[in-house]
């Protein structure tokens, strides 16, 4: 349907778009006991960390090899050994995931041989897990280096199950990372309720869900353990959140045989719909009253709603799986999205309700929004929105000045019903007042005189 | 390369820096900061530092070449303010693509400084080196001198790649292309005796404006301040100045010292946080000035404005006495001058249980003793983990720190206040040390303590008719 364009502008202009290395290591936060690191210079970490910091108002473990000039051109074996060392002497983590950045990347160096030398010189880390994945910052987007590191996890620990092993009730999950831990836990709710037990792959619910751990751990609070996803080959099936997690879907089956499901998104009615189905087959236990109730209040919420997102002109920024999510479901509501713009390549793109997808950047996105009545993107959008002067609804990473970002729930019948709202809501603030001046007539133009004249 | 090596000998061989001059040859030849270990690093890198020092310059569009994670994961994440334009918060990077990497990104630079002179016409263009292109040796000042002389317009390379080094040289770096390229560029309208450079401000929160009102009262004129607040223009026509006063003093010595080798312009280094400080620094800047040929008498007027606002000042904090006596605090920064705050804690009351020092020079750490008299009290890093356990333990009763350590405090359930970079309040001056005040006062004082740490019901067992228990 869309037309996908690619932004021709020498110079980004306010970035929608955030680096693969922090997506990666943001899916190495959602494993337990799990410390992510950098290959590169300290400062790619720094600024990652940060950006974290803020969203998820928590303390975030994030370590980086610290790459000097001379190391990063003479190679950095040194770095990462000795990097893997402090970690594993300090943090005494079950898994260092590394990522590599541009810089490391740049230099070409060859971290599996890496890891094979260190692992070859210290059998003393033999317990510590090590996980790397290629992410260079010049290639690719956040959602990118995310899928990347699952899958390359999915790879390495995943076990395919001995002949004639048992079943476990269990169902795998692979959510992409436009899924907040708000996300994950409704989605937990919903998959228990059908007496089947999900496995996460990444969990940040466990990690980053904004909880009091009773003591200090320098790395990952929770997430899913390594003996967990180790395990996932013996699971019922697996789901794929998002189009980016089919890849990690596919190594899993080939590895274990597991059959997959990809939900491209679960906003909105009818992926739920699916979603319901797919787990009672599953299962073979019948919807939950609680869900059947669920699916009134949002088809309720939907008729309430209509009126305010009828006609409304909607400009979003969000990188692609998000981006589907979010345009389909207004698109439903009776919304037209005037603008997108996204971050990098998805096969979804093209199927967006919109007439063109701009892989561009904010400025592209605030030139297109001109005529909006709603701005929908992360906070970076909060000068475009002030500048427009229309509502403006935060979503995706970062949302560092609302609280609350890792529990706003998208999905599910209830996420959905939710999001109607919170949207249907900005409509209502922003509506105008009407005025004695409102309905009055224009002055009428000299070639219109002339046609009602012939008329 | 080799010139941004010898940049970055010339900046390590700093002959302002005390601690640099106590140095063998070899010694600083290996420069002024601790080796990195990798695996245990946290703090930004030199493009961090640079960006930080510079960014606050609000009509100039800043320019970052490199891939999309320079810029993209970290844009408008800082407080600094500014009373005209709006510029700076917008974000400019070139977000080099494979091709660039294979092909070179001087083109694509090129190309991006024209397509912003076109749409923005800003009054300059810095431009930021980071580690890829450097890498791949783009040539950053040749494509900024063709662009200055194709456009008519400056435009300033800063090469401070972030594998350098840490923040601390990357402010240096930057003060170094701003002597080089902009610094004596442009004159002023015109010159009063009472111009003064104000050097590592960077208006943190409008911290600025707390200070500016009493330096407008005495007739004093900012010519530029280095760089918060500031214009391209009173950047480059800062040589001007009869002045200057350097705030923050790790961070731009060099630009300080040599321009007072360069256009004669004495400086001193003085503070904004603390009430003592703040007056030191008022008569700082009036000596200087008499000292240049203003008028005797600014002297006098400075007494009398200093007298008025500490007077003030220590009225309004007096009130705060009372609920702060005896309460434990642990003092963990990086840019606030620790020593300067710490005796304005004291004056109302508050013990330092521990002050870090990593930032601190030596004399800054005299300054401490002097006050606190106990060594032990000195931190030089501190792990978060220890952080926790003080704080767990109660052996302090708040944490004044940076973000980064925020949920160390919080985790522990006690109260923090953010006094880093990243902070929403402002601190400086005489208004800004009762603000501080007010803030630790609010944050000990806020009822949610008592609620976060009371026990869940099931961590305490209920004997029939009786109170609650904490379970063993």
């Amino acid at each position: 349907m869309a037309k996908v364009l690619i932004s021709k502008k020498a110079c980004t202009v306010n970035p929608l778009k955030m680096s693969q290395p922090v997506g990666g290591a943001l899916a190495f936060m959602g494993v337990k006991g799990c410390m992510p690191m950098l290959h590169g210079s300290q400062g790619c970490t720094s600024f990652g960390l940060v950006l974290f910091v803020r969203h998820f108002r928590e303390a975030i473990p994030l370590q980086t090899t610290a790459m000097s000039e001379v190391a990063t051109v003479l190679g950095g074996l040194e770095n990462v050994e000795q990097a893997v060392l402090n970690i594993a002497k300090r943090a005494k983590p079950d898994l260092i995931g590394i990522c590599s950045t541009g810089v490391t990347e740049t230099k070409g160096d060859d971290i599996d041989g890496f890891i094979k030398l260190i692992r070859a010189k210290h059998p003393e880390l033999d317990q510590v897990a090590l996980v790397y994945v290629s992410t260079p910052d010049f290639k690719g987007a956040f959602q990118d280096g995310w899928a990347r590191a699952v899958d390359r996890m999915v790879e390495t620990f995943v076990e395919p199950p001995a002949p004639g092993s048992p079943r476990r009730r269990s169902l795998n999950v692979l959510p992409g990372c436009h899924l907040t831990p708000g996300d994950l836990e409704e989605l937990r709710d919903i998959i228990e309720a059908f007496g089947l037990e999900p496995l996460f792959l990444p969990d940040l619910s466990g990690s980053l869900d904004g909880h009091i751990p009773d003591e200090f751990t320098p790395t990952t609070l929770g997430g899913i353990s390594l003996a967990e996803i180790r395990g996932m080959g013996l699971s019922l099936a697996s789901i794929a959140i998002g189009e980016q997690m089919r890849g990690a879907a596919i190594t899993l089956e080939h590895k274990t045989g597991v059959p997959y499901v990809v939900f491209d998104r679960l906003t909105g009615l009818a992926p739920n719909d699916e979603l319901m189905a797919f787990l009672s087959r599953v299962s073979g236990m019948p919807v939950p009253n609680k869900y059947r109730r669920q699916r009134s209040q949002l088809v309720d919420a939907m008729l309430d709603g209509h009126f305010f997102f009828g006609g409304k002109k909607i400009a979003i920024g969000a990188e692609p799986d998000l981006l589907w999510a979010i345009a389909s479901c207004l698109t439903e509501m009776g919304s037209q999205v005037t603008a997108a713009v996204t971050t990098t390549a998805s096969p979804l793109l093209e199927r967006v309700p919109a007439e063109e997808v701009l892989i561009g950047d904010l400025e592209d996105l605030e030139n297109r929004a001109a005529n909006a009545d709603l701005l929908v993107t992360h906070s970076h959008g909060r000068q475009a929105a002030a500048r427009l002067r229309i509502p403006f609804y935060r979503l995706g990473l970062p949302t560092f000045d609302r609280l609350g970002a890792g529990h706003q729930v998208t999905v599910g019948y209830r996420g959905t019903r939710d999001l109607i709202f919170a949207i249907g809501n900005l409509f209502m603030a922003a509506a105008h007042e009407p005025t004695p001046s409102t309905w009055l007539p224009l002055e009428p133009q000299p070639e219109q005189l002339v046609q009602l004249g012939g008329a | 390369m080799s010139n941004l090596s010898n940049k970055v000998q010339e900046v390590f061989n700093e002959p302002g820096c005390g601690t640099n001059q106590g140095k063998s040859e070899k010694e600083r030849k290996k420069g002024c900061t601790k080796q990195l270990q990798p695996g245990a690093a946290a703090g930004g890198c030199a493009f961090d530092g640079a960006k930080i020092a510079l960014q606050p310059i609000t009509d100039v569009a800043h320019l970052v070449h490199g891939p999309t994670a320079c810029e993209g994961n970290s844009w408008d994440n800082r407080g600094s303010k500014s009373s005209g334009p709006h510029l700076y918060r917008t974000s400019f990077t070139t977000d080099i693509n494979e091709h660039d990497v294979v092909f070179g990104g001087e083109k694509h630079l090129y190309r991006s400084i024209k397509e912003i002179i076109e749409k923005y016409n800003p009054p300059a263009v810095f431009v930021y080196q980071t580690c890829v292109p450097a890498m791949i040796g783009d040539d950053i000042e040749s494509v900024c001198k063709a662009a200055s002389q194709k456009f008519g317009k400056p435009v300033i390379p800063v090469n401070s790649p972030g594998f350098v080094g840490p923040k601390n040289l990357g402010n240096k770096l930057a003060g170094e292309a701003m002597l080089d390229y902009v610094i004596g560029t442009e004159e002023p309208e015109f010159t009063t005796p009472y111009d003064i450079n104000i050097i590592g401000e960077y208006n943190l929160s409008g911290e600025l404006w707390q200070v500016k009102p009493l330096l407008d009262e005495l007739g004093i004129r900012i010519l530029a301040c280095i760089s918060g607040d500031a214009r391209y223009h009173q950047v480059a026509s800062s040589h001007r100045a009869r002045a200057a006063m350097m705030v923050c003093s790790k961070a731009m010595i060099n630009i300080a010292r040599k321009m007072e080798e360069r256009y004669s312009i004495p400086f001193f280094e003085g503070s904004f946080y603390g009430v003592s400080d703040m007056s030191e620094s008022l008569r700082g800047i009036a000596k200087l000035l008499v000292g240049r040929g203003a008028p005797e008498e600014l002297i006098g007027r400075t007494e009398a404005v200093v007298t008025r606002e500490e007077a003030r000042a220590w009225q309004r904090l007096a009130p705060y006495r009372e609920h702060l006596q005896g309460k434990r605090v642990l003092l963990i920064t990086g840019g606030v001058k620790s020593w300067s705050v710490v005796a304005a804690l004291q004056e109302v009351g508050l013990e330092i249980v521990g002050t870090s020092v990593k930032k601190s020079t030596k004399e800054d750490k005299e300054r401490i003793k002097e006050i606190m008299g106990d060594d032990a009290h000195m931190i030089d890093d501190m792990t978060p983990r220890e952080m926790y356990k003080v704080l767990k333990e109660a052996r302090a009763d708040i944490m004044l720190s940076g973000g980064r350590t925020q949920f160390v405090a919080l985790k522990a359930k006690m109260p923090w206040l953010d006094i880093n970079q990243e902070r929403h309040h402002a601190y400086a001056g005489y208004e800004g040390m009762v603000d501080l005040v007010h803030e630790i006062d609010k944050s000990l004082r806020n009822p949610v303590w008592e609620q976060v740490r009371r026990p869940a019901p099931w961590e305490q067992t209920v004997p029939a008719g009786g109170r609650a228990v904490r379970a063993a």
